[in-house]
């Protein structure tokens, strides 16, 4: 802080409270410079999900699982909200019936709000 | 349209040439220029950023005045005006909590019949002549009173167990059995007890004073001052005044009792402000170390009851004492107005209370008969009972003390920058004057702004001047067993 110096042991611990809620945990790669410490990309973009086409290891055997890999791409891992329902709030729950995607996909309901 | 922002229950003040901010969170930060004109800007009206550069711009740089602009914002000195008021999030703290001090009435009785006396006096609460208590503690209630203070210390490592009345001399033999007891309770639990006495000093025989010594006991003695004070309230059942009883025996006290410092402890009415005589007298003339003024707690209209102009004078006179204390301050020397070194270790460490002091926190009172209350002041009224010492403290009841209480409700003092340190004042001093214990006590708002103000000024000194000198309150408890009153 530049304009207010802390004189009291609470004004202390406000300004250290702020610096440290100055460094957030999740940043925007674009809002660069980097402040130093480790940054673990996150999100979607960066998660080789290739779908219906090749596998995660490049292979082909075991595709044409459309409705399953999606499922749980957007569920968990990356939600898309207007396309299934969100883990984080609104469906916990959702795939709890459903230990394996391929086997039990059809176990998956509809959400009735 | 853009936001305007307006401050937000700040004070400022200005000491040693520079100018400072009190807030809402009790922090206080010392203002550069730009940072002290924005407030001093938006103390006039509320004003959206672009006004603010329009006015400023020629002095300092757009980013010059955005970054004050920010900061002011993050330490909550300044909010939108159209952003709903922030409310304190009402925490109930975690139970149970633990008991720091337990104030123990070993008897309701008394030697001297002050007029004002809140045990006695005309504003009682608790018919002590005629009552169904025991006039003494006997020697079983006052060690279940120790095992219960052991029990409902927690993880505190110290506690402090005050001795208090009626005249706490006047049970010598449950005192000669329950400090011993306690030592050996303490001994036991591996915990550290601390003893505290009050007394009107009128029964200090030598004996006493021996018993004292002896088992390291604080004394903080209750005197109005002068012959001419001491003498128009403190006085005997027969109306004689008791400065003539009690001060030589005072006196012996001080000149042998000197390991643990011996506070005086000053009741103020309306006939007897002159705090300055009072100080000099019990310090330089009597000796001393520390002297702490209280105004009597009393409905207002008794005569001794201490109104507007009073409180005024009373203020006049502890601001020179806070004077005088600063000039020892800034040389690190000792000075015994015990008003303004408490207030100073408060604003130091930056209190921002939820609740005006311990009572049916970390203090509480027990009376005679081994009921647990507040405190001792409310000590014996069933209405303010939080337990027994036999059966411990009563969460429940407790609980909806602290929910009730909790200063959120207060609604008074929604807007007050002394909120942090005020809390809405003395539970007791409320039941005198309003009837309940949960109204704020508005008949001295002002005395008490004022009186923040003169002791966040003489912090700002010190902290510029002196800092080391303030060191002296980090890390400390503070021992609400020496401010009993």
């Amino acid at each position: 802080m530049k304009h207010l110096k802390p004189v009291n042991q609470k004004a202390e611990r406000v300004r250290h409270h702020l610096e440290a809620t100055d460094q957030r945990d999740v940043v925007a790669l674009q809002q660069g410079p980097l402040r130093p410490g480790i940054h673990v990309p996150l999100g979607c973009s960066f998660v080789f999900s290739p779908g219906w086409e090749v596998d995660i290891e490049g292979g082909t055997a075991g595709l044409c699982s459309p409705i399953e890999r999606d499922l749980f791409d957007c569920y968990a891992g990356c939600f898309w909200p207007a396309q299934v329902p969100d883990e984080l709030n609104h469906a916990p729950d959702w795939t709890a019936t459903c230990a394996a995607a391929q086997k039990d996909w059809r176990k998956v309901d509809l959400i009735f709000p | 349209m853009a936001a305007r922002f307006r401050t937000q229950h700040l004070h400022r003040f200005d000491a040693a040439g520079k100018a400072f901010l009190y807030l809402r969170s009790a922090a206080i930060f010392a203002l550069d220029d730009v940072s002290r004109t924005i407030l001093e800007l938006l103390d006039t009206e509320p004003r959206a950023r672009e006004e603010i550069l329009a006015v400023l711009g020629t002095r300092w740089s757009v980013a010059e005045l955005d970054e004050g602009l920010d900061e002011l914002r993050r330490v909550q000195a300044i909010v939108p005006v159209n952003e709903a008021p922030q409310l304190i999030p009402k925490v109930i703290p975690l139970e149970p909590f633990p008991l720091t001090t337990m104030v123990m009435n070993v008897t309701n009785q008394c030697n001297l019949a002050c007029t004002y006396c809140y045990e006695y006096g005309e504003d009682k609460l608790v018919d002590t002549a005629n009552g169904t208590q025991p006039k003494f503690m006997s020697e079983e209630t006052a060690k279940q009173s120790v095992d219960f203070m052991f029990r409902e210390a927690g993880q505190n490592k110290v506690v402090h167990m005050t001795l208090f009345g009626g005249e706490t001399l006047l049970n010598m033999p449950v005192l000669r059995v329950a400090i011993p007891y306690a030592r050996q309770r303490a001994t036991e639990v591996g915990k550290r007890v601390e003893f505290n006495l009050t007394t009107n000093g009128t029964l200090l025989q030598p004996d006493v004073i021996d018993f004292l010594i002896e088992n390291d006991i604080a004394v903080t003695i209750s005197i109005d001052g002068p012959q001419d004070m001491q003498d128009k309230f403190r006085v005997f059942h027969s109306g004689a005044g008791s400065y003539d009883v009690a001060m030589p025996k005072i006196r012996e006290l001080l000149r042998r009792h000197t390991a643990k410092p011996i506070g005086a402890r000053v009741t103020l009415t309306s006939q007897t402000l002159d705090a300055q005589r009072i100080f000099r007298h019990l310090t330089e003339e009597v000796g001393f170390r520390e002297v702490g003024f209280a105004p009597v707690t009393t409905s207002p209209d008794r005569q001794y009851a201490i109104e507007d102009g009073g409180f005024d004078k009373m203020l006049g006179q502890f601001q020179a004492l806070a004077k005088e204390f600063l000039a020892h301050a800034l040389e690190s020397r000792h000075h015994g107005f015990a008003n303004v070194k408490d207030t100073l270790e408060e604003i130091h460490k930056g209190a921002s209370k939820a609740y005006p002091c311990g009572a049916g926190l970390g203090l509480m009172g027990v009376a005679t008969d081994g009921q647990v209350a507040l405190c001792h002041r409310f000590a014996g009224s069933p209405d303010h009972a939080l337990g027994t010492v036999d059966d411990g403290i009563d969460r429940a009841r407790q609980a909806e003390f602290l929910d009730r209480h909790h200063i959120e409700h207060k609604t008074d003092c929604r807007t007050c920058w002394a909120r942090p340190l005020c809390a809405g004042g003395c539970y007791h001093e409320a039941q005198t004057r309003y009837g309940t214990t949960d109204h704020p006590n508005l008949h001295y708002c002002d005395w008490i702004r004022e009186w923040t103000d003169i002791c966040l000024r003489i912090y700002g000194e010190l902290a510029e001047r002196n800092p080391v000198y303030l060191s002296r309150f980090e890390g400390r408890m503070t021992d609400e067993a020496s401010q009993t009153s």
